[in-house]
């Protein structure tokens, strides 16, 4: 076995992340932990500065209620939630991250993030839930008060966490190694959160080279969550629920501010708008066709139609909205300071979060107020935090849970001392950066309340540690003594590479599952055939190899990424119906069930006997 | 390759104790180069162009060029970060040349308060969390009615 020191550490509260929802954990956590005499250890793949989703900053926080100011309700907020999500959410974790969302945000302002405000200092609101930012360091300002909570010392920067140590049924910290030095990590703790993000990468992207990397949501995220939470036994939930974002086509660029802000439509390439031509679709998926906002999955849908009739491109049309904007203005003058304005705000929109897609413009000399831009639909993502749902089913809080959704502790997987957060946690979507914060900070409450009534170290006996330490590193020795036996380390029998490894599972899922060039479509037969494909990978992940300790990260996230993957193609087997078509069709059950499946569709994953166990939850509504 | 060092420019961030990019990347894509004391971008389709690196770089040796699999060549777009604000200049593929300046933040570095300056809750057991109510601004925790 290759040469690694073993490291030890003991703590109370662990924290496996360390983007939006790991950094609300570590200043909550930190906070009950001081004056508990506790002790928090946050552990993260990256640097906390500019890692998660976040990394690159954002231009919009796309959940703040406004409830101090009566703007909305909670009930508002659930019903804006269930019906974009067709009827299946967890309306009592809606609610109560809901009602905790707007002090991340006032938070946020006073460690220095700038949000614009109004004439009367009110904050400029995207659209109902939106609020605009000069976001290029949210990030940083929120992970420099994380750290602050936390100390330096407690945090361990450049470890990969590859998976949870269990002690019986509660989770007793997590395992991984160093990206730097050969050193192996044993994270020892009475309580763990999970926050590791979603998953990227686990379908084909439509790019092909270089341009792989440009995916919507970043591919660091690599499914990690997903792992740690299966693996853990614990249940998880609308892992069927993927997301597919519409975008500014190929880089990636948000929509929201020209849907939301400026008001700009969405026409296909002979100029028809599709909101209305398509609008006779909408009858057939009531009652969530009929609401307003359109969910997103029928948005989605109703251009794809077009799209499939070959009626692209299909066109974001930015010059007629900033034309009839800077129309507005009563003289000339006043009219070139709007177009000024708006120009710069458009760009600052991409600047600050898709850098990618400015340069895109720049490239073909795009300017927004004279040309239309093109929009398509992305691949499909795993990211609980969005309009997606996938992630772990967690205990709800006591005053909103009804009975059968709360197990004891906020937010608390099925499985003893595992909290999960953000994209870790399932069936409550549209949480964004300021929601997952905001549900980081319930969880850092919740396991600290955890470990007071636990205050037992859990017990794990080392030769598992030893198991698990040569199954990880594994990669590196088949590497090592295999690569010297052929002229191309690249091509060898005896190893597979982690890239090659992403591209065979990113076939199987695009072809099989409903991915792009399936045209999101899928049926019973088809994910049969993709089942069976993928057995032969997972069996191929013990004969990953790896290089060096970059290769090591790479081998174990896509290992990670075949996890998510099965779990999804498990669970839109398992329902038999097409409920999001925007996301993905199911050819063979074309409509929409709500007499059979207006349900949760769970799965939980028992490592003891390696076997899978489908069941359906019922839904309960907390508001009219 | 989407993120690229300028060999001329790239000293190795040999006054500094570690690499900047090689620091900050999310990915773990930034590399030293050991025997040229040269950064490099180990895996250019891993890159997301987050310009993290781009940012930090010290000696402004890093710059993007766009994904060669569907960017025409010729543009580029230039980050100067400093405490409070970043400026971008934009040039397009036909010569035109933008330039932006946006806020970034509106505290000095390293001030960031965990609580915020909001009054704290000391009770463990109830629904509010640290900061709450007074971070929320209103006076107790909201329920549905």
């Amino acid at each position: 076995m290759a040469n690694f020191e073993t490291v030890e550490v003991t703590t109370d509260v662990l924290i496996v992340g360390g983007g939006m929802a790991a950094c609300g954990a570590a200043v909550e956590a930190a906070y009950w932990a001081k004056k508990n005499n506790l002790k928090v250890t946050l552990v993260d793949k990256a640097s906390v500065e500019r890692s998660g989703a976040v990394a690159m900053g954002l231009s919009a926080i796309n959940q703040y209620v406004g409830l101090k100011d009566g703007e909305n309700t909670l009930e508002d907020y659930i019903r804006y939630v269930r019906n974009d999500l067709m009827g299946i959410t967890r309306e009592d974790l809606v609610a109560n991250i809901a009602r905790h969302v707007d002090a991340s945000v006032h938070l946020f302002e006073k460690w220095g993030l700038p949000i614009w405000k109004d004439d009367e200092g009110k904050y400029v609101h995207e659209g109902r839930w939106q609020l605009m930012i000069n976001g290029e360091s949210y990030k940083v300002v929120v992970a420099e008060a994380a750290k602050n909570a936390l100390g330096d010392e407690n945090i361990y920067e450049r470890v990969f966490i590859v998976g949870p140590l269990m002690d019986g049924d509660r989770c007793a910290g997590a395992v991984g190694f160093s990206v730097r030095e050969n050193k192996f990590y044993i994270f020892k703790a009475k309580a763990t959160c999970v926050a590791m993000g979603g998953a990227v990468h686990v379908f084909k992207p439509r790019s092909s080279g270089e341009g792989l990397g440009r995916a919507w949501y970043p591919p660091w995220n690599s499914g990690s969550s997903a792992y740690f939470t299966l693996q853990a036994g614990a249940e998880m939930t609308c892992q069927e629920v993927r997301f597919i974002p519409v975008r500014f086509k190929d880089a990636y660029g948000p929509v929201g501010a020209w849907f939301l802000l400026f008001k700009s439509q969405a026409t296909n390439g002979i100029g028809e708008a599709y909101m209305q031509t398509n609008r006779d679709e909408l009858e057939n998926w009531q009652p969530y066709g009929k609401v307003k906002p359109v969910p997103a999955n029928l948005r989605n849908y109703l251009m794809m139609l077009d799209v499939m009739d070959g009626k692209g491109p299909i066109y974001m049309q930015t010059a007629e909205a900033i034309q009839k904007l800077s129309e507005a203005e009563p003289d000339e003058k006043e009219r070139k300071k709007k177009l000024k304005e708006l120009e710069s705000e458009a760009w600052e929109d991409f600047l600050d979060m898709t850098i990618s897609q400015a340069l895109l413009w720049a490239s073909t000399n795009v300017q927004p107020e004279e040309k239309a831009s093109e929009i398509a639909a992305a691949e499909p993502y795993f990211i609980g935090s969005h309009s997606g749902a996938s992630g772990a089913w967690v205990s709800g809080p006591k005053d909103l849970a009804p009975e059968d959704y709360f197990w004891g502790y906020d937010h608390m997987s099925t499985i003893k001392g595992l909290f999960c957060a953000g994209d870790a946690s399932g069936a409550s979507s549209h949480k964004f950066s300021s929601g997952s914060h905001a549900e980081g900070r319930i969880i850092g409450k919740s396991s600290v309340q955890y470990v007071l009534d636990n205050q037992d170290m859990p017990n794990v006996d080392n030769s598992v540690i030893e198991a698990m330490k040569a199954t990880i590193l594994n990669p590196l020795d088949l590497y090592e003594k295999h690569s010297g036996e052929t002229t191309d380390p690249d091509i060898n029998p005896n190893y597979i590479r982690p890239n090659m490894f992403m591209f065979r599972l990113q076939k199987i899922m695009d072809e099989y599952v409903g991915g792009v060039s399936s045209q999101f479509k899928t049926s019973k037969t088809n994910l049969e055939k993709g089942q069976e494909l993928l057995e032969f990978l997972k069996e191929d992940a013990s004969k990953l190899g790896a290089e060096n300790l970059h290769e090591l990260m790479r081998c174990w996230e896509n290992v990670h990424r075949m996890w998510q993957a099965e779990a999804h193609l498990r669970t839109i087997l398992f329902r038999e119906e097409t409920r999001w078509p925007g996301y993905y069709f199911r050819s063979d059950t074309p409509k929409m069930d709500q007499d059979n499946w207006k349900v949760f569709a769970n799965c939980k994953y028992d490592p003891k006997t390696d076997s899978w166990e489908m069941m359906k939850r019922p839904i309960h509504q907390l508001c009219d | 390759m989407p993120s690229y060092v300028i060999g001329e420019k790239c000293d190795g961030c040999k006054a500094l104790d570690k690499t900047a990019c090689q620091h900050i990347c999310p990915n773990d894509l930034m590399v030293l180069n050991k025997e040229t004391n040269k950064a490099f971008n180990r895996d250019p389709s891993m890159c997301w162009e987050c310009y993290n690196c781009v940012k930090i770089c010290p000696t402004q040796a890093i710059e993007v060029r766009g994904y060669a699999d569907f960017v025409p060549l010729g543009a580029q777009c230039t980050p100067l970060r400093s405490t409070d604000s970043i400026m971008w200049t934009i040039k397009f593929r036909n010569g035109q040349i933008k330039r932006f300046k946006f806020p970034i933040r509106t505290t000095p570095e390293g001030t960031a308060e965990p609580n915020g300056g909001f009054a704290t809750n000391d009770d463990i057991k109830n629904g509010l969390l640290s900061t709450e109510p007074e971070a929320s601004g209103f006076s107790e925790l909201p329920t549905i009615k």
